[in-house]
């Protein structure tokens, strides 16, 4: 029977399957092939490990590393919050004492838990990856079924190596054409949700498919995938191909050269939805006409174009979602009405596990290159891992950031969550590339507008939220990076 | 976890959608590391508003809460629902909920019933109408009860058995130990290992 990419990748597996037929049917148990642990959503899962008396099943497919919490500033001090620091050093213990591999603040593979497992090249195509952490979607972009559980359900794999899964209806997301200059994989995700909705994904596993997906590099498609959760989606991926071959070739954890490479591209060459196969749903999105997204509510699926105007509640027909939009426009203070350009911000956000990696750092970067920031706002550059951190400097990225007025930082999950110091203050606006817009999800009060990196980059330019092609040409703008994607 | 088959208490309307789980539980009470004592966490940004349904009689003793559509999106954080029990709610009704809110309610005995909206919407007015009505939300026959509104309710069966019995799923599992082991033999060669690392 045809199967899509994300029937075939649960098919391979099936270590059980449940008991029964139809709407009767037990959930199948699925192996994990590999298990990506941080210090907010573990502990409780240890401590259930210990109290029991049982063993973690298999260290050798688990990995941790601390994000959430870390200082992005002064890392070589201890952590001055005094929850946080004994959260991260319950991890450490945990580690220690599970035989966990661990990459602790301060390493040279620290960073955000999804950064780090596709840089190491642990992330592989067919794989079922799984992490306490619902923006485990972003795995995805290698073929890979990647999802976000709770804390129980970590203890369970950590006592099991499997999850007892339900299944799930597939979505298809057909993307094609390409993309104008100054649209990148950000806007199309935003615009999917738009689309679709927050709950529009629900219970479904999500192929982003066509075109103008082939053509993106392997973190585009990161990108893409990491926010599948924002539309409420179990997982979403993207069939591998020759630019995720290329990626993944020389990573220290893929397969080496010669018959074991050979042996994992053929069956990575079998990972694709049959021509045949039918999804339950299919959405069109036309990669042609879009324009730069970004969000003007409290929720990733209240999104416009970045040259449309703040939508009025009357816009929308369903009760719920006119409640939603009042209180939104309230919460962000603004007036239906007002073109999204007019709005200024105080500050600029890159960062995140959905937009800081080398690609959205360098992409900023071309932007800001000789030209001058706003003076009123404050940019923060925080790359997603202690290594994209080290590979910029060699670039001389960090420069560039610095000589604009930008602040680079340590490598961690900073602004995106209100969770470390870096924090919004009560009615501070933010140009934010991560990934929620919730009240309160850059810190209590705060105000956050979902934008890709260079729209970030051309907002702090000019104060308000921009597009690239809002700017006027840079002094010396001939001077494009020659090699950049 | 322990058995759910029937529960009687207050229910509290909580007229919004898109609840997600950073209103449930802000990211700043995620830094413990214990599974209980977070009751003054839950709805904690909200609960400064005196305004706030918690924050009046006889809601505050609530515990059926009654929800807008998309309830407990985004964050995977177990801690939203251990909030939730640990403040008193027993059971969470809404037309819709996010996927792994459901699983981690599942695991942590609050029962999460899918209600059809105009149901509801008619149990918000009945609440709102007769503040302290008590609603009766009932696993055995999957319905919900309040005041003359009786409601059908959904949920999978795996996890109304797994309620109904109380049970832990990681023993569950290990009963099939075997078939893990058997199956962990045959993984191909070319799969990664976290362990021994690799330099970059």
């Amino acid at each position: 029977m045809a199967k899509t990419l994300a029937e075939k990748v649960w098919g391979a597996h099936v270590v059980r399957k449940g008991d029964g037929e139809g709407a009767n049917a037990q959930p199948d148990l699925l192996f994990i092939d590999l298990h990506l642990v941080h210090e907010v959503t573990s502990p409780q899962a240890f401590e259930g490990l210990r109290l029991a008396g049982r063993p973690l099943r298999r260290p050798d497919l688990t990995i941790a590393t601390e994000d959430h919490n870390t200082p992005t500033l002064d890392i070589d001090k201890p952590i001055a919050d005094l929850t946080s620091r004994t959260q991260i050093q319950t991890l450490r213990n945990n580690c220690q004492e599970f035989g966990v591999r661990l990459h602790s603040l301060g390493d040279a593979e620290q960073g955000i838990v999804h950064v780090v497992g596709p840089q190491l090249g642990l992330t592989q195509p067919g794989m079922t990856v799984v992490c306490g952490d619902s923006h485990t979607s972003t795995h995805g972009a290698f073929g890979a079924l990647a999802m976000g559980i709770g804390t129980s359900e970590v203890e369970h794999v950590m006592a099991t190596q499997t999850l007892s899964l339900k299944p799930f209806k597939t979505m298809a997301i057909n993307v094609e054409g390409t993309l104008r200059p100054g649209v990148s994989a950000k806007d199309i995700i935003l615009a999917v949700i738009a689309k679709i909705g927050t709950g529009g994904g629900q219970g479904y596993v999500l192929e982003y498919r066509g075109s103008a997906i082939r053509a993106l590099s392997m973190e585009a498609r990161m990108t893409i995938c990491n926010m599948s959760i924002e539309a409420g989606a179990r997982a979403g991926l993207v069939a591998p191909d020759q630019t995720t071959y290329d990626y993944m070739f020389g990573r220290p954890h893929a397969p080496q050269g010669g018959a074991e490479w050979d042996a994992a591209v053929e069956y990575w060459n079998t990972l694709r939805s049959d021509d045949d196969a039918t999804f339950d749903v299919a959405v069109d999105l036309d990669a042609d006409t879009l324009e730069p997204f970004v969000t003007w509510g409290t929720n990733p699926g209240q999104g416009v174009s970045l040259s449309a105007k703040v939508p009025s509640p009357g816009d929308f027909g369903d009760e719920n979602a006119k409640a939603a939009a009042e209180r939104a426009l309230q919460y962000m203070g603004l007036e239906a009405g007002t073109p999204m350009k007019d709005i200024r911000v105080d500050t600029v956000f890159l960062g995140s596990c959905t937009n800081s990696r080398m690609e959205d750092l360098r992409a900023a970067a071309d932007i800001i290159r000789g030209r001058t920031k706003d003076p009123n706002i404050r940019m923060l550059v925080v790359p997603g891992s202690a290594r994209v951190r080290l590979e910029a400097e060699a670039e001389g990225l960090d420069k560039v950031f610095k000589d604009f007025g930008a602040e680079w930082r340590f490598a961690g999950c900073s602004m995106c969550l209100g969770m470390n110091p870096d924090q919004l203050e009560p009615g501070e606006r933010c140009a934010s590339t991560s990934n929620r817009n919730f009240e309160g999800r850059q810190g209590k009060g705060g105000r956050t507008h979902l934008v890709s990196p260079v729209v970030a980059a051309a907002t702090a330019v000019r104060g308000t939220l921009s597009s690239p092609s809002d700017l006027d040409p840079a002094p010396g703008s001939a001077a494009v990076r020659s090699d950049a994607a | 976890m322990e058995k759910f088959t029937t529960h009687t208490g207050i229910g509290v309307p909580l007229r919004q959608s898109n609840v997600d789980t950073d209103q449930i539980i802000p990211a700043v009470y995620l830094k413990r590391i214990t599974r209980t004592g977070f009751e003054d966490a839950l709805f904690a940004a909200w609960r400064k508003d005196p305004a706030f349904i918690l924050n009046q009689e006889p809601f505050n003793a609530g515990s059926v809460l009654v929800a807008g559509p998309d309830f407990g999106t985004g964050s995977s954080r177990e801690h939203a629902v251990w909030a939730l029990k640990d403040y008193g709610f027993k059971t969470v009704l809404s037309s819709r909920f996010a996927d792994i809110f459901r699983g981690n309610s599942g695991k942590q005995g609050l029962l999460a019933a899918e209600l059809a909206q105009d149901d509801i919407e008619l149990i918000w007015k009945e609440l709102e109408n007769a503040p302290g009505t008590a609603v009766t939300v009932d696993l055995v026959s999957k319905t919900v009860q309040c005041g003359n509104i009786v409601a059908p309710f959904e949920i999978d069966d795996y996890t109304r058995w797994r309620l109904l019995e109380g049970l832990d799923d990681i023993g569950l599992t290990l009963k099939h130990e075997e078939d893990i082991t058997a199956f962990e033999a045959t993984r191909p060669a070319f799969m990664p290992k976290t362990l021994p690392a690799k330099l970059s």
